[in-house]
Formats: structure tokens, sequence, C-alpha cells
């Protein structure tokens, strides 16, 4: 059946008004450009920042978009970290940006063959498979130290410039610039994944995954596709890491990188694309911070932090942005402008 | 080749100590603790403070590991745990993983990141041999207790007025609270007793495992095989996965030793896509 033009076009607007940009996402993008320029100093934490951002937009799209609760998402991050490395050090691939690419698809490739084992099962089942994958790889990479150098870690890899003229210097200017681009690029394309149908019906799967496949979603397809593509992400992060310290190590794999994640997009806020930026910015600075403060110690702050926000509610926690949200409404004068046309053809 | 046997069910009789009470909050209260493996690392640590520093017996620090544990566990579950009960899946697991990283760096700071051991008196080292089978004397306490351990769980969760109320809370809370059963009273003396065993698991372990700070990180998936692998309907599946997982890791580790745990997590992940119920567990209960 076809449905009538009418609720076509009226789901297109719909659609098209939830993609629309916001002031305040321009006003983010323009102070994280700017930053190149205003803060030099900073830019190895920014890099960091950049990367783990990235990582958390990963999660983001299977937590927040499609509900699937993963303990391993280290898995896919050192991954692609493993690949990126040892192109550049067996001089396979030595254009970073060809690399990088190459490294997301291998993570994609990894994805794919383990979305299949996230289907089916409750959320702990999903928690053991993730966890086991991640536990898996670490174990191969720790089994095949001919060529992953091991405990030791991959050393004595060198990363050629970027595109052949911009050459990693150890302030991180560089680097920087080339992790942001990478991120806002791939941001946009997340960002027009999920206010498409795709993303729509990725909801509704997570709200109810019997209902969406009785109007018509094929919820396995639907998952496997958004795993696989969050896998990918989370692989050009990994590689991002590698290419930027020029190093890969099994600590990529460890369950602490996949616990620390969550930590990073529960207090951003999961399911909106930003949630994973300000998570990361936020805990990159408190972790800064308590490192500073007690250096072996700083996980019991990380710990505490995740207890209390539990507890608290994490509903509670990101309600700490709803005045700003509602700011940012007003702020918003093209749908003031909306509103007032929609209530003057109302009153007509 | 025996002898491994008896080393494996050695070691599978010590994880079924350590995760049954997992089995309990898991399984039956369906609350994901992933904060198990630090009562069992209080119970290793009480043990080795009272035996090496205060010149307790090994045998009686066992039974007061027992005690602090569940102590700990009854605290925690009362001002803390009960709170989360009801929250998603994904709450529980954030809180638990944070109990579990503020436990690691807090004994950290008390006793220091290296690896400890207790002095365990000398009638119980060394083997001796029986019909050919090199019989560890520490391993066979260890399988005595546990398996009496067992044998107890079982009779008291099928056979005690207790067992019968903490099976029909699990079933439906609201029914069993409506015939007068007092259910969170039920399920903090489990959440205890769970603990306890977790603690005294811990302290028999600590010559068989290793104990050190980060002792809840390392032995976590452990405890989660031990409890999805055998499924959480009764006490008998976990028995028996602990048992497959103490002698397929011991017998992994002696025959294939570059594999390490490979096998383990590839037997995990495939029993899991097979039977995302567990091996033994009959149709799903929920």
């Amino acid at each position: 059946m076809i449905p009538p033009p009418s609720t076509v076009r009226a789901a297109t607007e719909w659609l098209s008004a939830r993609a629309r940009w916001h002031p305040l996402e321009i006003v983010f993008w323009l102070a994280a450009f700017a930053a190149i320029y205003l803060l030099p100093d900073s830019h190895l934490i920014l890099t960091e920042i950049a990367w783990l951002g990235l990582f958390a937009l990963s999660l983001d799209l299977i937590l927040g978009y499609a509900g699937i609760i993963s303990l391993g998402h280290a898995a896919f991050f050192g991954f692609g970290s493993y690949t990126a490395a040892l192109l550049a050090k067996y001089e396979i691939i030595n254009e970073p940006v060809l690399a990088l690419l190459a490294s997301g698809f291998a993570a994609m490739a990894l994805g794919f063959v383990t979305s299949f084992l996230v289907l089916r099962g409750s959320d702990l089942t999903r928690l053991m498979v993730t966890l086991g994958v991640a536990l898996l790889l670490r174990e191969l990479a720790n089994r095949f130290g001919w060529l992953t150098g091991g405990a030791d870690g991959l050393q004595g890899v060198t990363i050629q410039p970027v595109l052949g003229a911009f050459r990693f210097d150890m302030f991180g200017h560089t680097g920087y610039t080339y992790c942001l681009t990478v991120l806002f690029v791939l941001f946009l394309i997340a960002r027009r994944l999920v206010n498409s149908p795709f993303g729509l019906s990725l909801l509704s799967v997570k709200g109810n995954p019997l209902r969406s496949s009785a109007i018509g979603i094929s919820v396995d397809a639907r998952l496997v596709a958004i795993y696989t593509v969050a896998a990918g992400y989370a692989g050009i992060a990994g590689a991002l890491l590698a290419q930027t310290t020029a190093f890969a190590s099994l600590e990529v794999f460890s369950f602490d990188r996949s616990a620390d994640l969550l930590l990073v997009l529960i207090i951003g806020g999961a399911g909106y694309l930003y949630g994973g930026l300000i998570g990361a910015i936020i805990f990159k600075f408190m972790q800064d911070y308590l490192s500073a403060l007690t250096p072996q110690y700083w996980p019991f702050w990380i710990g505490l932090v995740l207890v209390v926000i539990v507890l608290v509610g994490r509903d509670r926690i990101t309600s700490w942005t709803a005045p700003f949200r509602r700011i940012a409404a007003r702020l918003d004068w093209r749908a003031s402008a909306r509103r007032v046309a929609a209530s003057s053809s109302e009153s007509h | 080749m025996l002898t491994i046997l008896f080393d494996g069910i050695a070691y599978g009789m010590l994880l079924f100590v350590l995760a049954s009470g997992l089995a309990v909050t898991l399984g039956l209260m369906n609350f994901v603790n992933l904060a198990h493996g630090a009562f069992a690392m209080a119970g290793g640590y009480v043990t080795v403070v009272l035996v090496n520093r205060l010149g307790v017996p090994f045998l009686a620090s066992l039974p007061l590991a027992f005690l602090v544990s569940a102590t700990l566990g009854i605290i925690l579950e009362r001002t803390l745990y009960v709170h989360v009960y009801k929250k998603p899946h994904l709450d529980q697991v954030l809180f638990t993983i944070g109990l579990v990283f503020m436990s690691v760096a807090a004994v950290d700071y008390v006793m220091g990141s290296s690896q400890v051991f207790a002095r365990i008196p000398s009638i119980l080292q060394g083997q001796f041999v029986v019909f050919g089978i090199g019989v560890g004397r520490y391993r066979l306490l260890i399988i005595v207790i546990c398996g009496l351990l067992t044998v107890g769980l079982q009779f008291i969760l099928s056979a005690t007025r207790f067992g019968s109320r903490l099976r029909a809370a699990v079933d439906d809370q609201r029914v069993a609270s409506g015939l007068g059963i007092n259910v969170n009273r039920v399920f903090a003396l489990t959440f205890a007793f769970g603990s306890g065993l977790a603690g005294l698991g811990g302290a028999l372990g600590v010559e068989i495992l290793g104990l050190d700070p980060t002792f809840p990180l390392k032995f976590m998936i452990y405890f989660l095989i031990v409890v999805t692998v055998g499924g959480t309907s009764s006490i008998t599946g976990p028995f028996l996965a602990s048992l497959l997982l103490g002698i397929g890791d011991v017998a992994g580790k002696y025959y294939v030793p570059t594999l390490g745990s490979f096998v383990i997590y590839t037997i995990m992940i495939v029993v899991l896509i097979w039977r995302p119920q567990g091996l033994f567990s009959r149709a799903a209960s929920r």
C-alpha cells in the first residue's frame, strides 16, 4: 500500500526539521576548530579528547540509538589500533588517511562478523559475548607476539606525514587538526545516519523489537548494520590513537577501556550525538585533574563517579543540560518562526 | 592424567564456591553484579592479614573470612544495592563496575599492589599418592569443604523453609510478599550469604588463584562464565559448569599452554550462541 502524498510530505518535513542545524551546534564546532589556533598549548589533551569523543560516539550509536549494551567495545578500538600500527610499521600503506580508512574497514569487517553474536539473547548474554570477544582479541594479540610485539606493545612504528605534507609533531598540533577533521567528517555522517528513516527505525527497535518487526522493520538487519558502522567508527578512533602516538599495546583491548568508555558516554548522556563528545571533554579534564592529584589511585574516583551517577539517577544527571537546552530552543530563530507560522495557520 | 583431573576438580569446586553467590544474585534476583569478585577479594585479604600478621591458624581464619565478607555484603546491600535492584541492566552494570574500580584502588592503597600469600600449615602442604594419583593435600581440603558446601546449599534451597521462601520470592516477588514473606529480608540474607561464600572462596583460593588488588577484574569473567554457561534456574547447573570450566582450564593450560585462556573464551561464546539460557537450564524460566 502506498501512503497518501500528504502523509509522505508531512513525514519528510518532520525528518528534515529534526535534521536542521541548531545554532549551538555551529558554535560547538567553531569553538573546536578555533582551538587549533587559540589553544596551541593544550593540543595533546585535545587530541585525546577528539579520538575519545569519536570512540564514545561509536558506542552511542549502538547503546543510545539501538539499545545494545556492550562491555567489549574496546575490541574494535584495539583492532583498528593494531591495524593502523601494523600498516605503518611494515610500510604496507604509508599515507595515514588511507591507512585510517583501511583500519576502519577492517574493524567494520570484524564488527559485521561479530554482530551476529549480539543479535540473540538477553542483556546479560550480550554483555558476556562482547566482553568475551574483546578478551579473545587481547589473548590473540598477546599470543602472536612475533607480529604484535606481545605484552611489550608494538614498537618502532613511524607514521608518515598526513597527505604527504603535514608531519606529526610532539606537541600534537598536526595530531589535533587531523583528529578533529576526522571526527567532524564522521560526525556529519553519523548525524545524517541517525536523522534518516533508518535512524528512526533504530530508535523504534530500541523501544520495542517485537512491535518494530510487526510494523515491517527487519530488526536483525538494522542491528547488524548499526553494529557494523559503530565498529568501523571505533576502529577509526583506535587507529587515530595509534597514529598520533605511533604505538599500540595490549592495553587498547582492556576491560578498563570499555568500562571507562561507558562512563564517558553516561556523563555526556546517551542517545544524542553530542553526549559522547561532551562526555569526552569532561572525562579527560577530570582524569587529568585526578591523576595529577593521586597518580596511582584515580580509578577510585572514577568508580565513585559511576556509583554516584547511578544512585542519583542517570536521567537526573543529564538533566543539568535541560536549562541550556531550553535556552537553546529559544535561540533557534527558525524554530520559533515555524511555531508562529503554525499557530497563525491554525487560527485561520 | 588423573592428577590433572583431580586438580581440575579442585579448581572447579573452588570456582563454584566463589561464583555460587553470583548465581543467586544474578540468576535468581536478576541483578547483574559485576562486583562479586570484590567480596571474594575481601575474604582473601582477611585471611592473609589474620594468618600472616596476627598469627591466627589458617583453618580458623576461614570462617572469619566468611563472616567479614558476609557483613560487608549485608551493609552494602542495605545501603547501596537495594536502590539499584529495580533499575535497568545498564545502570546495574555501571554501578557495580564503579564498585569494582573503587575496591581495586582502595585495596591497592591499603595493602599495596603486589601479590600476597597466606602461610598455610605444613600439614596441608605437599601431596601423597593414592592408586597412582598425586593428591595435593590442600586441594583435597578444598574438594572436601566445597563438596560439603554444595550439598548444604542444595539442601537449604530445596528442603528448608528459607529455601522455599527464596524460591517463592524469586518466582514472583509480588505474590510472595502478598503471602507474608518479607522479600527484602530474604534477598538481603541471600546476598549476605552469597558474599560470605565468595569471601570463603577467596580465602581458600589465595593459595591457588593468587591474590592481588586486580583480583575482581581478573576473575570477573570466570564467575560470569560459570553463571551464564551453567544457566541460572538451579544450583546444579553452575556446579557442573564450574567443574567443566575448572577441568577445561587446568587441562588446557597443561596440554596446550600456548593457547592460554583462548579455549575457554571460545567455548563460552559458542555455548552462549548455541544456548543463550545456559547449558544446563530447562526452558527459559522468565
